[in-house]
């Protein structure tokens, strides 16, 4: 393995396991559609701190998608409470209306900004050997890998503190609230990691792909076991070997490397779903 | 065990003058009675009377309109380790992955013991709990792997782990076998004779009567409460069970689909006055 | 710019072009009405996305961009979706809404990996497929939009055509299979429909964009009818329009694309029609609660009056606000401008600050004081609630309370003489 090859497939696993984390609490808390709606919705936002900031790796980044990513929350909720609309339109409006405005501004300022239509639907994963970056004499290596790095990390660490609390709002909210547990911090903080999982795995596997990473995996997971524990470490070997199968399956033939990580994580599914179906026969 | 409880005087479960709606539709109106310590106590009324409302309302899982609810005399949120909420078995999803065990784990999870571990105290407590619905062998099984009757168990189990001194159940009776209902019911009943007050919301009227010992009849407006040779009586029940009340329900049908405010804002009169005057 | 401007108008292939996604988006509109009526708007997304790898295979196989192939492609891998959607969702133990993520991320991932894999071989450098990501309608060549046009003519037909059965099946599915209607015929038809709109309107929009051109014309037609029909109709008027107002945009610029500015033509009337629209939007509610809430303090400032005049025994008399405020305690600042209204409406008379109710004032007030009366009345008889329980309702019913259900209440009471704090119900003099 080429140590570039090494890079794109850590960066991936990174990111995938990130994602597989949260994405369990999704599966299990019926979210999963929110958080493709999130996905989208951060767009404008991301495009709007590109052309305000002129660069790419800028907290303004994080604060432009959090802001049009808050936006879309709002924006749903909205349409759903006060203007009673029902909850799937609500979303579905919501964040087409949003991401069409992202797209736009990508078309009409495609001088300025370093983004273009491509790289939101694929991710620029292939590209992370190039783009640097050194930290005085402790590291040098891709500056994505780090990012990623830092990314699970962080949410390895969020999971370990609100365990309990996300386990128990999962299972049964009424209950929760029941105890005087303030099931809302919970919700939000889950939301806003949901949120910043995506934003940064924005520019490494696309805005789109990031949800079948966040569902995928933890979904899979979830047919093969009855624990929760279990289930996220298996939704995080799913999501691991999905970046290693969609790295050499992208090299293979010759094709997009976020396109070939969620092929593999689908197939992964798709096997599981049949060998279920044959298990439970014999 | 509670010798707190048995030492409580007054009411354990006040509601004053609740109203309540679901979608803007009113569900409860004015709903106004008070229980006594130490009973079984049923929520007995038609399906759509309210009865669940009632119950989420008087767990602030609901905003009332109007009215408000004491527990031992006080709110809500200074008593609540005394209480234990039992919501429907069909609100949760039993596929979710946990065990039974850590179901009733739950029972002991409080707001300040979220992040840490729970103790010594906690497990046996969740053992003395499974040890009781009888479930204790089951303790390793997935959820999704039960009967009806046993998921029913494991909410009970839950709600005992809680050690609490009022315990309000949404209909536990529903979808589960003869055994386990004899079973809860014995659980239910040491409970009671402990000192413990257990009100449970039950719609099935052939069984209400050899469960309770008072009952709160309810079909959107109150029909009665007491001991339940006092609410059980063909009056009452023809007025709960038989035809609607006609007027309410459009003027409920008029508010629903008006945009009426359920309750007027910053309302006072002088008091000796007008409509107020006794 | 400007000078483009001139002439891109006037250019035969853009009206051309126009006309072609004006039918695309008015069919999707009109089969996406039931999409939106069965609460299916994000599986018709996971639809729509899942139509880029069929439309990638379909191009492997042909080897050019032929619109019967993409079709035919669009629709294997559109029903293919659909069917694993419902085989997650009820064979396996996952909700539906993370079957719909699964299925759509995962067709898409595959799309777009099929599409790069053409991109970078030989005959894909011309394909033009990415334009199905975002809609390109300008590309289209004028054969391809009379065939895409055509198929959508025959969608429109065929809504049409079985418009009462979509009807019941969206409405009510267990009644229809009573009646006998062969429901899942009915079904798959529709769904077919749904994924043929699907795959003709990718080409205007692109498939990220679609559920857009599927729902939100119905979201936006909804605050202006409540019958079907017209919902239709309306929404198909509002699809039409921004497809046209869309195409003229990105035809302004090259290289815009025009799925995009046709959504955010869609959107943008369809978040004016929710908050805006007469009747059933946002504002409309709004104003009519404060409507109320002013008609509330109205009604309470005569029956204060009343009570005045009841105290004192001479409904008669000529009052001061100062009076008012010994009967009871109103918000700061409400009262004159609620004495103002009353004055306009004729229901008050006015000499020099005093105050005097008119004849048609005084029925007013009669008429709130007996709501309030009867009410109180209802709930001591009826709901057998005690005397000093029952006030704050009636408080409020009295305001709500309808010509219809006082007529009903008074039949119900038999016209009693004094509510239960022994007050005189007042009638008509």
């Amino acid at each position: 393995m080429s140590i570039e090859a090494f890079y794109i497939i850590l960066t991936g696993a990174l990111v995938a396991a990130s994602s597989a984390l949260l994405g369990s609490f999704l599966v299990l808390r019926r979210m999963a559609m929110l958080g493709d709606a999130i996905s989208h919705a951060v767009l404008p936002g991301i495009v709007v701190a590109f052309l305000l900031s002129g660069q790419r790796e800028s907290t303004a980044l994080l604060i432009g998608a959090a802001a049009s990513g808050l936006l879309a929350t709002f924006l749903i909720e909205l349409l759903h409470r006060k203007a009673r609309l029902q909850e799937d339109a609500s979303i579905g409006i919501s964040f087409t209306w949003l991401f069409a405005i992202g797209v736009l501004l990508i078309s009409t300022y495609t001088g300025q900004v370093d983004l273009d239509q491509e790289c939101v639907l694929y991710g620029e994963i292939a590209y992370v050997p190039l783009d640097q970056v050194s930290l005085g004499t402790i590291w040098s290596g891709p500056r994505p890998l780090l990012v990623s790095a830092i990314l699970f990390a962080l949410t390895l660490i969020y999971l370990l503190i609100s365990f309990k609390g996300l386990k128990l709002l999962s299972f049964n909210e009424d209950h929760a609230r029941s105890l005087g547990i303030r099931t809302q911090v919970w919700h939000f903080s889950f939301m806003a990691m949901v949120s910043l999982v995506t934003v940064l795995a924005f520019e490494i596997v696309g805005a789109i792909l990031i949800v079948a990473l966040l569902v995928v995996p933890a979904a899979t997971a979830f047919l093969w076991t009855r624990s929760l524990i279990p289930m996220i470490v298996l939704a995080v070997i799913f999501g691991v070997l999905s970046s290693f199968g969609g790295y050499y399956l992208a090299v293979g033939i010759n094709g997009s490397i976020a396109g070939a990580m969620v092929t593999v994580a689908g197939l992964f599914m798709l096997l599981s779903v049949v060998l279920m179906r044959v298990l439970k026969r014999s | 065990m509670s010798v707190v409880n048995q030492g409580y005087k007054g009411a354990v479960l006040e509601v004053h003058n609740l109203s309540s709606s679901y979608n803007r539709k009113p569900v409860l109106w004015d709903i106004d009675f008070r229980l006594e310590a130490a009973q079984l106590v049923g929520i007995v009324g038609p399906n759509g009377s309210g009865k669940t409302t009632l119950l989420r309302n008087i767990m602030g899982l609901m905003e009332a309109d109007s009215g408000y609810v004491r527990l031992f005399g006080k709110n809500l949120n200074e008593v609540r380790e005394k209480v234990s909420y039992v919501p429907q078995r069909e609100s949760v999803d039993w596929q979710f992955p946990v065990s039974v065990r850590e179901v009733v784990e739950m029972g002991r999870y409080r707001p300040k013991n979220l992040m840490k571990r729970l103790g010594a105290q906690d497990h046996d407590l969740v053992d003395q709990a499974l040890e009781k619905v009888g479930m204790l062998e089951y303790a390793q099984r997935q959820i999704g792997q039960l009967s009806g009757g046993q998921q029913q168990r494991v909410f009970l189990a839950r709600a005992l782990a809680q050690n609490a001194d009022l315990y309000l159940m949404d209909e536990p009776f529903v979808g589960v076998d003869a055994a386990t209902e004899d079973a809860i019911l014995k659980v239910l009943s040491d409970l009671r004779d402990q000192g413990k007050t257990v009100v449970i919301v039950h719609h099935d009227l052939q069984t209400a009567y050899q469960y309770f010992d008072s009952m709160v009849l309810l079909n959107t407006r109150l029909v009665a409460y007491g001991p339940r040779d006092k609410v059980f009586t063909r009056d009452y029940l023809q007025e709960a069970y038989g035809g609607r009340l006609t007027v309410l329900s459009k003027l409920s049908q008029v508010i629903a689909s008006s945009e009426f405010p359920v309750r007027e804002k910053g309302f006072k009169e002088k008091s000796g006055l007008g409509d107020a005057a006794d | 710019m400007l000078q483009i401007s001139n002439w891109w108008i006037y250019d035969s292939s853009l009206w051309l072009v126009a006309g072609g996604t004006f039918l695309l988006s008015v069919s999707a509109a009109v089969v996406g009405g039931f999409t939106f009526l069965q609460k299916r708007s994000l599986v018709g997304d996971a639809v729509a996305h899942s139509i880029l790898p069929g439309v990638a295979i379909a191009f492997l196989f042909s080897g050019e961009k032929d619109p019967w192939w993409l079709m035919l492609g669009a629709l294997i891998s559109g029903w293919l979706s659909l069917i694993l959607m419902d085989y997650l969702n009820k064979r396996t133990k996952l909700s539906n809404d993370t079957a719909i993520a699964s299925v759509l991320s995962v067709f898409f991932g595959v799309g777009i990996l099929l599409l790069t894999y053409i991109q970078q071989s030989a005959s894909g450098e011309q394909s033009g497929l990415d334009d199905f990501l975002f809609g390109q309608a300008a590309a289209m060549r004028s054969h391809d939009l009379y065939i895409y046009g055509g198929l959508a003519l025959v969608l429109i037909a065929a809504t049409i055509a079985f418009y009462k059965e979509f009807k019941l099946l969206s409405f009510n599915p267990e009644f229809a299979q009573s009646i006998g209607l062969p429901v899942n015929f009915l079904r798959i038809l529709l769904n077919s429909l749904m994924v043929l709109a699907i795959a003709l309107g990718i080409q205007a929009v692109g498939v990220v964009l679609m559920a857009a051109l599927l729902i939100t014309p119905a979201a936006a037609a909804r605050n202006y009818s409540d019958g079907l029909r017209a919902m239709l109709w309306i929404s198909a008027l509002i699809a039409g329009f921004s497809a046209i107002t869309g195409t003229l945009i990105s035809f302004s610029a090259p290289s815009m694309p025009t799925g995009p500015w046709i959504v955010v033509c869609l959107s943008i009337i369809a978040l004016l029609s929710l908050f805006l629209a007469p009747g059933k939007g946002m504002l409309a509610r709004m104003l009519m609660q404060r409507k109320h809430q002013r008609k509330i303090t109205d009604e309470n400032v005569l029956k204060a009056f009343y009570h005045l005049g009841e105290r004192q025994g001479n409904l008669a008399a000529w009052y001061g606000l100062k009076d008012l405020e010994a009967v009871r305690d109103f918000e700061a600042g409400v009262i004159p401008k609620a004495i103002r209204r009353l004055l306009r409406k004729g229901h008050l008379l006015r000499q020099s600050e005093r105050y005097q109710f008119s004849r048609a004032g005084l029925d007013e007030a009669r008429r709130i004081v007996r709501l309030h009366r009867l009410w109180e009345m209802y709930l001591n008889q009826r709901l057998r609630l005690k005397a000093d329980h029952i006030h704050p309702n009636a408080e409020t019913m009295e305001h709500i309370i309808s010509p219809e259900i006082e007529a009903q209440l008074l039949e119900e009471l038999d016209y009693p003489e004094r509510d239960p704090h022994q007050s005189p119900i007042p009638y008509r003099s």
